[in-house]
């Protein structure tokens, strides 16, 4: 080994502390990179071959009703490669110990063998049996949720009639990944069921023997499939088609879409971030070290090493330390992403795992950290380069202090000796210092973006559940009724206050922009739900137009002003032009709103409600329901506490984990940022300090010269932090919003506090490892050697 | 590699070299004009108060900085002129140089320091032979650290010496030495004189060193101020400590 590489090593000894918190900080960025970038990648893959080995459906297409022979008529369709039908139903199920009713969806399968398209993943029992007409298949997730196993019955309202059926078997279903009850925007498995039943059960309870109101289609590889909808909906228009869709639209696969979007784009922005400030902190430190080493950078030079020699060592010093923390971001990202696939994976009910990590990501995370030592290189590289050998004949000239004379005099009077040896250097050697701060400021901008990001989503709850949403109940109907069926629902004793609600199915488009939604007609000061603008201020339903939520303005990129076009998909399926009047601020889904009669009007259907909000009286909520499950027309009844317990619990044990892996990272980040600073300050101070003490100066002084030094730094970085932060905030917020739903940039003093305290305690045990090692540190080496 | 002893031969010729440190009124002239002829192979002591530029002069020889302006030549070689790279060369193949304050590198030990010279030196000594002329063979394996300051100035000679250096530069080399160390460097650097042909420059405070030099130079506030040529030259052994 040449005794440039020992020394080297040596190197990397002397300085481990210091080389393992960059290596960290660099490591968390990679680990970032690896495990979201891993994450995508999985996700995506399990769902393709989830999707494929159960044969999910490439287009699916509702119609009314549609006699069995059509089925010819769409199998002649080019490109189509299988073609299957189905009876699908809304049904109301009972479950002991719930008051309200649950929505459920009857779906049919054939009565012999597999369905040709959607098969199911059996987990427990057996499947149905075509002779008995009482069995069902129930979603697992339901079944876990209450308790009901293989063998249980289940009492269940279809089109009005009740009967009992016997649970044979527990599945899952491709098809239904991510469950959601109509009128609510948070997935939940115990207030939605899937139950699947023998066509012939099902025929008979909605009536549709020898038709089918449910055509799935499979189409063969690079068809179009838009050609292909195209063709079945001119089929199936006469028979109530609304309008085939791809499986791109099924809600399941879109929420899906949208998580692993939502990753993607952050996989993308965040660990950039991250690098970005373990890069500048790698730059401080060696640029410091090659500072404290000017001597033999100088001696090697004398002694007629290249300057390419003396930089490409240090070059390796840095490239190691980067490669080190890069190799553990990889390791720590492998083994980060496994556990958080895992948590995916439960949480889309994927039955089984595709796990694959993406080559590109440790390319990337690798060359990432390396190219970004390699920038901190080139500087080091520079002041090698310029060092004159001559340097080497004389110890380090002692830093000028000269210049801060002046400030010295006029301050002697008041000030003690370390105090002036605290603060000459912040005059005498500005730009170390404000390295450390910028260093430091980084830090808490990390955590106050991230603790921002915690917060978002407790005030995302908040806005959407007290003052979005002020009902307690959510009533939706079957079908749009008759106005004055609210009276009924107002004689309801305990019921206080009753809105009524038009929800209707709709492509929103402008543009080649569009968007399959819908739209809410509210009245004009409707009170138990409102829109909401930026400063949650009511927005006032308006007859003239539609008030668009900001997600749905982004996604359609529209303002007010615009017109959208609006492709009803519900009743006779009008396509009418609407102008964007307002935009409302949206933070769950992508909603858009319209006054309820104008709406009507632009249906042609007047005076009809999808819906209602209610008000109630807490005490009498049992019978409420109970009352509202015996009534006819009710397809679903929602509380608000139950979905605001769904996303509370949607945010905090699923992908919500996110946050805090991220809040962890950046505390990890902001610790190794102080602690590096506080290790540079001792390093570049530790003969003075070691002088100090043999002049008769007490430990405790010394340490005040050391500490106080530690302490300005950070009282500097605390505003200039806040402000990046306060940036950063708008970064990761962009980063973190999806279609399901939006991050404010919200930065309140909570979130202030909570990075601050995180620097300060990062600083005082940064500050107290340090000073333990000046108290340790053997005066006599001190002096004859530098560290 | 240089041989013989040809005392004709001019190893160094310096004329009216000047080095200012700094601008304007802060500067510092740390040279004022020297001329001065060093011939090959020769012993030279060269002597002066603290602070007259004996350092200063020391560097430049050594190709360790520029001088401001004036001439100097290393056979016939303008150093003045030299690129960056051109006086890596020269002081890689040519010049070993002894610290005034030791530098050796903290974190090797002294063979290592060693080593980081006979490395890129083109006929190199082994380390451990050069450390043995010191008498510092048992010491191989200590840091700088472990040992005491005239240990660490005679791991800096060893380390000038091993490569083997056309001319070599110390620069108070015996200051921190009792007597008898003191005479043995002294034995060394005499050694390397005689037996290698380098042109040795000793710069010390110790007068009665003078005694074993073929050529005093007496430094004064930056420039030269009397050149002594001994016609009779003491051993090492024979110097008064
Ligand atoms: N880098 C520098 N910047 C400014 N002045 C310098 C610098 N290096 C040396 N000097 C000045 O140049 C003069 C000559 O210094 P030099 O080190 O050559 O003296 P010296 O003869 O070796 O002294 P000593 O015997 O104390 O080592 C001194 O006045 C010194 O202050
Ligand atoms: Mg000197």
């Amino acid at each position: 080994m040449s005794p440039l590489t020992r020394k080297l090593f040596r190197d990397l000894w002397r300085i481990k502390a210091q080389a393992v918190a960059i290596a960290m900080v660099i490591a968390m960025g990679v680990l970032m990179q690896v495990m979201m970038t891993g994450l995508v990648t999985s996700l995506d893959e399990t769902r393709q071959a989830y999707y494929d080995r159960y044969r999910l459906a490439d287009i699916f297409a509702y119609v009314t009703r549609a006699p069995e022979p059509i089925v010819a008529d769409l199998r002649q369709i080019p490109g189509v490669a299988q073609v299957e039908t189905r009876i699908m139903g809304s049904a109301l199920v009972d479950v002991p110990g719930v008051d309200a009713p649950l929505q459920a969806q009857a779906v049919s399968l054939p009565d012999f063998g597999d369905p040709r398209l959607n098969d199911l993943y059996l987990t427990d029992g057996r499947k149905l049996d075509g002779t008995r007409p009482d069995e069902i298949l129930l979603l697992k997730g339901f079944g876990d949720a209450h308790g009901l196993q293989v063998g249980d019955t289940l009492a269940a309202t279809m089109n009005g009639a009740r009967r009992t059926f016997d649970i044979v078997g527990l599945v899952q279903s491709p098809e239904f990944l991510y469950t959601i009850a109509p009128g609510e925007f948070v997935s939940d498995d115990s207030r939605f069921a899937v139950i699947w039943a023998a066509r012939s059960t099902l025929a008979a309870a909605y009536d549709l023997d020898g038709a089918f109101n449910e055509a799935l289609m499979s189409i063969t590889r690079g068809t179009d499939p838009a050609a292909v909808m195209d063709a079945a909906d001119r089929i199936l228009d006469r028979y109530g088609g609304r309008g085939a869709y791809g499986v791109a639209d099924l809600i399941s696969n879109r929420f899906i879409t949208e998580e692993i979007g939502g990753l993607s784009r952050t996989s993308g922005s965040v660990p950039l971030v991250f690098l970005a400030v373990a890069a500048f902190l790698l730059n401080i430190v060696i640029t410091r070290m090659v500072q404290s080493e000017r001597e033999e950078i100088g001696l090697m030079k004398a002694f007629g090493y290249s300057n390419w020699q003396v930089g490409g060592h240090y070059f390796e010093l840095i490239l190691t330390i980067a490669a080190g923390g890069a190799l553990l971001g990889c390791v720590l990202g492998i083994a980060a992403g496994r556990g958080m696939v895992d948590l995916y994976l439960n949480y889309f009910k994927f039955p089984f795992l595709v796990f694959r990590l993406d080559p590109s990501a440790f390319v990337i995370g690798v060359t990432a950290s390396i190219l970004s030592a390699s920038a901190g290189g080139l500087f080091v590289l520079r002041k090698v380069f310029a060092l004159s050998p001559a340097v080497a004949m004389r110890p380090a000239a002692p830093p000028d202090y000269s210049r801060s004379g002046r400030f010295g005099a006029a301050a002697a009077r008041f000030m003690d000796q370390p105090t002036r040896m605290v603060l000459r250097r912040f005059t005498r050697q500005p730009f170390r210092m404000g390295g450390s701060v910028v260093g430091i400021a980084a830090g808490l901008a990390l955590s106050t973006a991230m603790s921002s990001l915690l917060a978002n989503f407790e005030y995302m709850v908040d806005v959407s559940f007290n003052a979005i949403d002020r009902s307690d109940v959510t009533v939706t109907f079957t079908h749009p009724l008759e106005r004055r069926t609210l009276f009924e629902l107002e004689r309801i004793p305990g019921v206080i206050e009753v809105e009524p609600v038009r929800d209707v199915a709709a492509i929103l488009g402008r543009g080649v922009k569009t968007y399959r939604g819908g739209i809410s007609g509210l009245g004009v000061d409707s009170r138990l739900y409102r829109a909401l603008d930026a400063n949650e201020r009511p927005v006032f339903m308006r007859s003239d137009g539609i008030i668009l939520s900001t997600g749905l303005a982004s996604i359609l990129g529209a303002s007010a002003g615009d017109i959208l076009t609006v492709d009803v998909r519900e009743g006779r399926q009008p396509v009418v032009d609407l102008p964007v009047v307002a935009v409302s601020q949206s933070l769950v889904g992508a909603p858009a709103y319209m006054e309820i009669e104008a709406l009507n009007r632009a249906l042609g259907e007047p005076l009809r409600v999808s819906g209602a909000y209610l008000r109630i009286d807490a005490d009498q909520s049992s019978q409420i329901y109970n009352a509202l499950k015996d009534r006819p027309n009710v397809a679903g009844v929602s509380l608000k506490s139950d979905a605001r317990d769904a996303l509370v619990k949607l945010v905090d044990e699923g992908p919500g984990n996110m946050r805090y892996v991220m809040a962890l990272i950046a505390g990890i980040i902001t610790f190794g940022v102080v602690y590096n600073a506080a290790r540079i300050a001792q390093a570049e101070r530790s003969r003075d300090l070691a002088s100090l003490r043999v002049i008769g100066f007490t430990k405790a002084e010394v340490g005040f010269v050391l500490l106080g030094e530690i302490g300005i730094v950070t009282l500097l970085a605390l505003p200039l932090g806040s402000g990046l932060g306060y940036l950063l905030t708008f970064v990761v917020a962009a980063a973190f919003s999806t279609e399901l739903y939006q991050i404010l940039p919200i930065v309140n003093p909570a979130n202030y506090g909570t990075a601050i305290l995180i620097v300060i305690v990062a600083s005082a045990l940064s500050a107290w490892l340090v000073k333990r090692d000046i108290d340790r540190t053997e005066l006599v080496l001190a002096l004859k050697t530098r560290e | 590699m240089i041989q013989g002893m040809a005392m004709t031969e001019t190893a160094y010729s310096v004329q009216k070299l000047r080095k200012i440190y700094g601008e304007g009124e802060a500067a510092v002239h740390a040279l004022r004009g020297v001329d001065l002829d060093i011939p090959k192979g020769e012993f030279v002591v060269l002597l002066g108060p603290s602070g007259s530029g004996k350092s200063t002069l020391l560097n430049i020889l050594g190709g360790l900085d520029r001088g401001t302006d004036g001439d100097v030549r290393f056979m016939q070689h303008d150093l003045a002129a030299m690129s960056d790279a051109e006086l890596t060369r020269y002081r890689r193949d040519h010049v070993g140089f002894v610290f005034q304050f030791y530098n050796l590198m903290p974190s090797l030990t002294a063979r290592e320091n060693v080593e980081l010279v006979t490395e890129i030196a083109s006929d190199p000594m082994d380390p451990d032979e050069a450390l043995d002329l010191v008498g510092l063979d048992h010491r191989s394996d200590h840091f700088p650290a472990q040992m005491s300051g005239g240990e660490q100035q005679r791991v800096a000679i060893a380390r000038a010496i091993a490569k083997r250096p056309t001319v070599l530069f110390c620069d108070e080399p015996t200051g921190a030495l009792d007597s008898t160390t003191g005479r043995a460097v002294l034995r060394v650097l005499k050694d390397v004189n005689e037996r290698l042909g380098s042109t040795v420059l000793v710069v010390t405070h110790a007068a009665s060193q003078a005694a074993m030099a073929d050529r005093v130079v007496h430094f004064a506030d930056g420039d030269v101020r009397e050149v002594i040529v001994n016609e009779t030259k003491s051993t090492p052994d024979e110097i008064e400590w």
